[in-house]
């Protein structure tokens, strides 16, 4: 282990941010729709949302001063971290309900785990981001855990 | 579809892709991502040092949400779908997802799938899993 992370960094764990609230209009389904290629008739025409639609709808909409210089916006769930470079990870979905347009999807995101790993390039840093999003009455929609890391 | 048709290894139908740089501006704009590895040619190779411009880890994740709804139709519902980058893909690389069969439970009417993503050189580039529930109800 390298030492990158501190207790106070480590103390970010467990926090979570306000909810977020979202209307699902059939035009952003579509634009999603035809985005990502899909070729199924309820998808393009909006009718129902692809299974990661929600990964658009709950993008974080920042404004151009909070854009680093490589166009990433730091995460507000996050301290402040020694490894800047982000790349993909990998996303775990359960899914409880489809979404339509008209829904009113509510979303919360929580910091659940944060760790470092030596890779062959040097250290990497990890962090796990859950998201639970539910309609406003409480159904649940889907539970997502992303996990992204830093180099 | 009917579970007595299905064997372990019983394959999806693939798909090919190749996105180009109209792909890559569309699905980046449809999230609002900003990253410039997606669409600055010249910061995404003399900066970042990669080849090319960088196709975005979560479009290769729907395209293997794709193979499971294109396969199961109106016959079953997505319950749960994991997958990961484990290595980049660029704008103009020939791009295959395709999947197979990799576990039936009768007595819950699911199937699991293993799904991947691989690149012209035949690398796993996004390997990915689903559980499918047949019928139309989640638990």
């Amino acid at each position: 282990m390298s030492g990158l992370l501190t207790p106070e960094m480590l103390a970010h764990v467990g926090r979570g941010r306000p909810p977020r609230t979202e209307p699902v209009t059939r035009r952003d389904i579509r634009k999603y729709a035809i985005a990502s290629g899909q070729r199924l008739r309820k998808y393009l025409d909006g009718d129902e949302a692809p299974p990661l639609f929600h990964v658009a709808l709950f993008w974080d909409v920042v404004e151009k001063d909070d854009l680093l210089p490589d166009g990433v916006s730091v995460d507000p769930l996050l301290p402040d971290l020694p490894l800047k470079r982000a790349m993909a990870g990998g996303i775990t979905v359960r899914y409880h309900r489809p979404v339509r347009p008209g829904d009113t999807l509510v979303a919360v995101r929580t910091l659940t785990d944060l760790y470092e790993k030596t890779g062959r390039s040097g250290a990497l840093l990890f962090y796990e981001v859950t998201l639970e999003i539910t309609l406003e009455s409480g159904e649940p929609v889907l539970t997502e855990k992303t996990t992204r890391l830093l180099r | 579809m009917n579970l007595d048709e299905l064997a372990i290894g019983t394959p999806l139908p693939g798909r090919e892709h190749r996105p180009d740089e109209v792909d890559l501006f569309l699905y980046n704009a449809a999230l609002w991502n900003a990253h410039r590895i997606h669409y600055d040619q010249a910061y995404a190779t003399g900066v970042e040092g990669y080849p090319g411009l960088v196709v975005p880890g979560p479009q290769l994740g729907d395209w293997l949400t794709q193979v499971v709804l294109e396969w199961i139709g109106d016959d079953g519902v997505l319950v749960e779908f994991e997958y990961s980058n484990r290595r980049a893909a660029y704008a103009g690389e020939t791009l295959r997802a395709g999947g197979r069969v990799s576990r039936i439970d009768a007595e819950r009417s699911e199937v699991g799938l293993e799904l991947e993503i691989k690149n012209a050189r035949d690398e796993v580039i996004t390997p990915g899993s689903a559980i499918v529930r047949l019928g139309r109800t989640r638990a």
